[in-house]
């Protein structure tokens, strides 16, 4: 990678050794996917839940966190994905004591570092959405899509230290989606169908994931019938991404890099073109019901829940009783607005539990089922139905208005 | 003894030798594995059940979320890791992990790798040649 002198200085440690650290390993992913150079970015934004840091993780911040603040301190705004737990209901799930130590310790390291805990994975709902063109250098691949694909923003999926490395330096590699030449569609999608639920918008993500494959493929889909809201967006990439190890799209006519097909499609280019309609969406859904009558747990989460759902979910929830457990995770910036409009009080009148600053996958998913006997699970995000299968659950995707009636029947499904 | 070589675009880490985990499916430490017992354990993969411990993974393309950066990491800290991981297409997340980890890792072949390598076959990774190879003994 061509190098200025500032990077050049940052390499020989003249910034202290937390920087060169992390200007180095920049440099060897840049070398590895072909970067030319840097591109400053404006945010970093770290997925590091303990679950995944593990102990060794943590130790490894914390030495970092022991150099002298001009050292240590990031240097553009960096914040962070959910954490491994909501202290406050930690022991509800059933967690271990090890296991919110380890989060209270991760959490120390990282602040000595300057990062400011968001702890959410939307944070282009809550904290401030990317501008188009602008580069960023995010973690979670729910927000490095919607932000590339809803904004126009410029990311790649940018893990935990690659995240955190951004945040020291001001820059990253500039390989994959900061590139105009990445982000033209390779496929394209014609819909004979347009979702009308949240749910369903997640199984769509799904169906076209799996099409795509891998990291290189940005699927254009044409024959949406209405532009899709926020949090139709907002589950519709989260799935894509998980599905497929998306991180762009493009929707003809709605997203602002592709008003018209050829401004993704370059004259004289022929992509192959994949049809899906209510059939292909109905049978991703169908794969995850097999077999399960009933399940054990409802879990809203993944991503965290926005106002808006969070409103839904209290009206579907007025005047029920949720005879299982239902969780709701919503994000440190919506809990404090879900408490004061009393939207909180009326999931929680009903039996509901209202988690904060967490996401279900993130806290020990494997430990928290066994130490509750949580076996089948209940979900409308396709994201989290594709996760949990690795930790032993049997998830299923139902709507919203499902998963609150399989909750109030005990778990029974209808 | 006689041996066939096939060159990746990419590689990092040090050179490995061991026997190779192959299947036409993706990998992702998070949605794929069971770290802790060091087995493939989401149910759908084509692995799974299988102990990755010590073995050359050789897998079609990398799946998932952001946590295998850190988990590659946490599995070595442990010693319940692979080898070395082999594949057809690598995306951003792998290449940040195998590098905070000092994996080895190569990726981007002319054939499909998990066709070409045959499951249980002895292999030597070398990602320090001046074309990254594995090597099929």
């Amino acid at each position: 990678m061509k190098l200025n002198d500032e990077e050049i200085a940052m390499r020989a440690g003249e910034a202290g050794p937390l920087r060169q650290w992390a200007i180095a390993h920049q440099i060897k992913v840049g070398d590895y996917l072909g970067a030319r150079d840097f591109v400053p970015v404006g945010q970093a934004h770290i997925m590091a839940d303990t679950e995944s840091l593990g102990a060794a993780g943590v130790e490894w911040l914390e030495r970092w966190a022991m150099l002298p603040v001009e050292h240590r301190n990031v240097r553009i705004p960096t914040i962070t994905d959910p954490r491994g737990t909501d202290f406050a209901h930690a022991a509800q799930l059933k967690q271990q004591p090890w296991m919110v130590d380890l989060e209270r310790r991760a959490i120390a390291a990282f602040e000595a570092l300057g990062v400011l805990m968001t702890d959410t994975c939307i944070n282009y709902q809550t904290i401030m959405p990317p501008v188009r063109g602008e580069h960023m250098a995010y973690g979670d691949t729910g927000v490095v899509i919607y932000s590339n694909s809803v904004c126009g923003a410029r990311s790649n999926f940018e893990g935990g230290p690659s995240a955190l490395s951004a945040g020291l330096t001001g820059r990253t590699p500039r390989y994959g989606y900061h590139l105009d030449e990445r982000r033209l569609a390779t496929f394209l999608v014609e819909l004979s169908w347009t979702p009308r639920e949240l749910s369903d918008w997640g199984a769509l993500g799904g169906v076209v994931g799996r099409l795509a494959g891998d990291y290189s493929q940005v699927p254009a889909l044409v024959g949406i019938d209405r532009v899709p809201s926020a949090d139709e967006m907002k589950h519709f990439g989260a799935a894509l991404a998980s599905f497929g190890s998306v991180a762009l799209f493009h929707m003809i006519g709605v997203t602002p890099e592709a008003m018209r097909l050829e401004d993704v499609v370059p004259e004289g280019v022929s992509l192959k073109t994949h049809d899906i309609a209510e059939a292909d969406i109905r049978a991703l859904r169908a794969r995850y019901a097999k077999d399960i009558g009933a399940v054990d747990v409802v879990v809203f989460s993944a991503p965290q829940l926005s106002l808006v759902e969070m409103r839904m979910l209290a009206a579907l929830l007025d005047g029920r009783n949720a005879t299982i457990p239902l969780l709701a995770v919503t994000s440190p910036q919506v809990k404090p607005d879900c408490d004061r409009m009393g939207l909180t009080g009326r999931i929680e009148a009903a039996g509901g539990t209202v988690l904060s600053g967490m996401c279900f996958y993130q806290s020990y998913a494997r430990e928290i089922a066994e130490a509750n006997g949580w076996s089948r699970l209940a979900t409308n995000s396709a994201k989290l139905t594709n996760i949990l299968g690795g930790y032993g659950y049997r998830p299923v995707l139902l709507s919203m208005e499902q998963c609150v009636a399989a909750a109030c029947a005990g778990g029974t499904l209808t | 003894m006689s041996s066939k070589i096939f060159y990746a675009d990419a590689g990092m880490g040090r050179k490995v030798k061991g026997q190779a985990l192959v299947a036409s499916d993706g990998f992702s430490a998070r949605y794929d594995l069971d770290r802790i017992r060091g087995v493939f354990s989401r149910p759908e993969h084509k692995l799974a059940g299988e102990s990755y411990r010590g073995r050359v993974l050789v897998l079609d393309a990398a799946k998932g979320g952001v946590a295998t950066a850190w988990m590659l990491h946490e599995m070595a800290s442990r010693g319940v890791m692979p080898a070395a991981l082999v594949l057809n297409r690598a995306n951003p997340i792998m290449v940040q992990g195998a590098a905070l980890a000092d994996f080895t890792m190569i990726s981007g072949f002319d054939v499909d790798i998990t066709k070409a390598i045959p499951n249980g076959a002895e292999v030597e990774i070398d990602p320090t040649a001046e074309r990254p190879l594995i090597r099929v003994f």
